[in-house]
């Protein structure tokens, strides 16, 4: 008689997936815990793009302190997609929170204008560190906190602005992978255009984040998770992953670390802050 | 001393403000007078239960004499609960001579006095990852057992009781009850239900239970720290490897529970795994190819 043969099923070549339900109870109960009770800061400004990260945070922020007590801050620039603005009302349409929209055309043509020279990247830089200021400024205005919305893909291969994007105090989804969020987004509810569209930046007319990465999401979350377990490229190699986009991951992780840091302080003395002054964030 | 065949234990599952020791011992008051109407024999409260965990530097402001934290939480609880007896334990940063452990203590609280039974000074410090405990703590080199009135009993702190030896050990020696108070910050997002490292403990302290036939108390710490969810899910498994009862993991609550501590003796009759193991424990410690220092200190 032949056996059967019983053996485990190959390693998949596919990003980390996630229970939504357990992720999204949890990260009710981060924000919960980190504004209500910690910071005593009850409300939230997002500033919501029209993309899959703000709308995801937005949900999370309406779930855990009720519509009532989140602002969207919609920021268009002259020529931003109308469409983002539309994804962004259905976000504001399926949660009930409030809605600000602020366009930042004159505020960034009023330094740009001076600038003839600067190029696509500068001036995207510009507007996201714009953002970053009426951001602020408006959870001055409603005495709310403003929340970040940066994925962990992006974060990890940098790809943000520095002092903009990554801005806010708290983060909500910055440990989740972009394809993380898209099922995390799937479950709380999202309006479906906004899952389903290529994923941008608006910066630039028909800018997507995947042509910009030269990788798909998908392909780079598994490729990153891999990394991040500590897979060397060999090992990556066997299981199926191509070198060229191991390279392309690897290179822009290791020449972005510095954007995941506080600027770099010359150390003098042995009471340096965050090399011997050590306290939590919290404290 | 005839020990007691019923155990009334009440976990408080807090969630302390940061650094802010008066104000927790306050918030610890309010819980134990919740108690008082049908106070329990035992209180147990997690692992850095008046400060919160993740200090830093900070543990050198907070941390404070075992005398004081006894000083202190005996007084917390006599004046909620109107001067009754109780046993209890929690973990707290304790400052030795300008010397810095991560400790919990066994406290026997009488009216009008005060007794530490015992101070266990953790002795696996994680420092990897998100966790930095060696760098400002030292260790703690003892496992020690101790007498209460309800039986011989051990403490572990949070990661001392993720090595199997070590509940092992209390075993052999006698404990019949393993208190871990700990704070675990949650991770693991795939699994149904709950997140991984809550799964981890519970499978990590039911195997222990079954094998040596003991209870095992857990009290873990809630609240987020810096974005660091601590899991709460306190539990009790009994020495057959049920949960008897188990909190949730982001609330302040208190968990209750009596405890026939017969079933010790009933279920180690069932499986008498915890005899065989004392049987042969010394061959296997004594074994040279085990890779331990021989010939004493």
């Amino acid at each position: 008689m032949t056996l059967p043969i019983v053996e485990p099923s190959a390693a998949l070549l596919e990003p980390p997936g996630l229970n939504p339900a357990v992720t999204a109870d949890w990260l009710v109960a981060f924000l919960r815990d980190e504004l209500i009770l910690r910071r005593k800061i009850p409300r939230a400004v997002i500033g919501l793009s029209g993309g899959v990260d703000s709308a995801v945070t937005a949900f999370l922020c309406a779930r855990a302190l009720g519509p009532e007590n989140v602002y969207a801050i919609r920021m268009p620039y002259r020529s931003s997609n109308r469409s983002s603005l539309t994804d962004a009302a259905l976000v504001v349409e399926a949660t009930g929170i409030q809605c600000v929209t602020i366009d930042i055309s004159a505020a960034v043509d009023g330094y740009l204008q001076s600038q003839p020279d600067a190029g696509a990247r500068r001036r995207g830089n510009v507007m996201a560190r714009t953002r970053m200021v009426v951001l602020f400024d408006q959870s001055a205005k409603f005495d709310a906190l403003p929340i970040g919305t940066g994925n962990k893909t992006e974060r990890l291969l940098g790809y943000f602005t520095w002092h903009a994007d990554d801005a806010p105090p708290v983060n909500p989804i910055g440990d989740l992978f972009k394809s993380q969020v898209w099922t995390l987004a799937r479950y709380l509810g999202v309006p479906k255009p906004l899952i389903d569209k290529a994923p941008s930046a608006d910066l630039e007319a028909d800018q997507t984040d995947e042509a910009d990465l030269g990788i798909s999401y998908v392909r780079a979350d598994a490729i990153l998770e891999c990394l991040l377990q500590g897979y060397s490229d060999a090992a990556m190699i066997e299981r199926g992953f191509k070198k060229e986009e191991i390279e392309l991951v690897r290179r822009r992780v290791d020449s972005t670390h510095w954007k995941r840091h506080l600027p770099t302080t010359a150390m003098l003395s042995n009471t340096a802050i965050n090399e011997f002054y050590l306290r939590p964030v919290d404290y | 001393m005839t020990e007691a065949a019923a155990l009334r234990v009440a976990i408080v599952q807090t969630k302390p403000d940061k650094g802010e020791y008066r104000a927790n011992l306050r918030s610890a008051g309010e819980a134990f007078a919740q108690l008082a109407a049908e106070p329990p024999n035992l209180v147990v409260l997690p692992e850095a239960s008046m400060t919160g965990y993740f200090l830093e530097g900070a543990v050198y402001e907070l941390a404070v004499t075992a005398q004081a934290f006894a000083r202190d939480l005996a007084a917390t609880w006599r004046e909620a609960s109107g001067g009754q007896t109780a046993d209890l334990v929690a973990g707290f940063f304790e400052n030795d001579n300008g010397t810095y452990y991560n400790s919990a203590a066994y406290v026997h609280v009488e009216p009008r006095d005060e007794r530490i039974v015992h101070v266990h000074r953790k002795m696996f410090l994680p420092t990897y990852g998100v966790f930095d405990e060696e760098r400002f703590l030292s260790r703690g080199r003892h496992l020690g057992v101790f007498e209460t009135a309800f039986g011989r009993m051990a403490l572990l702190v949070c990661e001392d009781a993720c090595h199997a030896i070590s509940a092992t050990l209390a075993a052999v020696k006698g404990a019949r009850v393993l208190i871990v108070p700990s704070a675990s910050p949650g991770r693991g997002i795939e699994a149904e239900g709950e997140l991984a490292s809550i799964t981890q403990w519970r499978d990590t302290l039911r195997l222990a239970a079954i094998e040596h036939g003991i209870f095992v108390i857990y009290a873990g710490l809630t609240g987020f720290e810096g974005g660091k969810g601590m899991t709460g899910s306190s539990f009790i498994v009994d020495p057959r490897g049920s949960i008897l009862v188990q909190a949730p993991a982001t609330e302040a609550c208190i968990v209750r529970a009596d405890l026939d501590l017969r079933e010790i003796d009933r279920a180690r009759a069932t499986l008498p795994l915890l005899g065989d193991l004392a049987a042969v424990l010394p061959n296997l410690l004594l074994d040279p190819e085990l890779p331990l220092p021989r010939g004493g200190p």
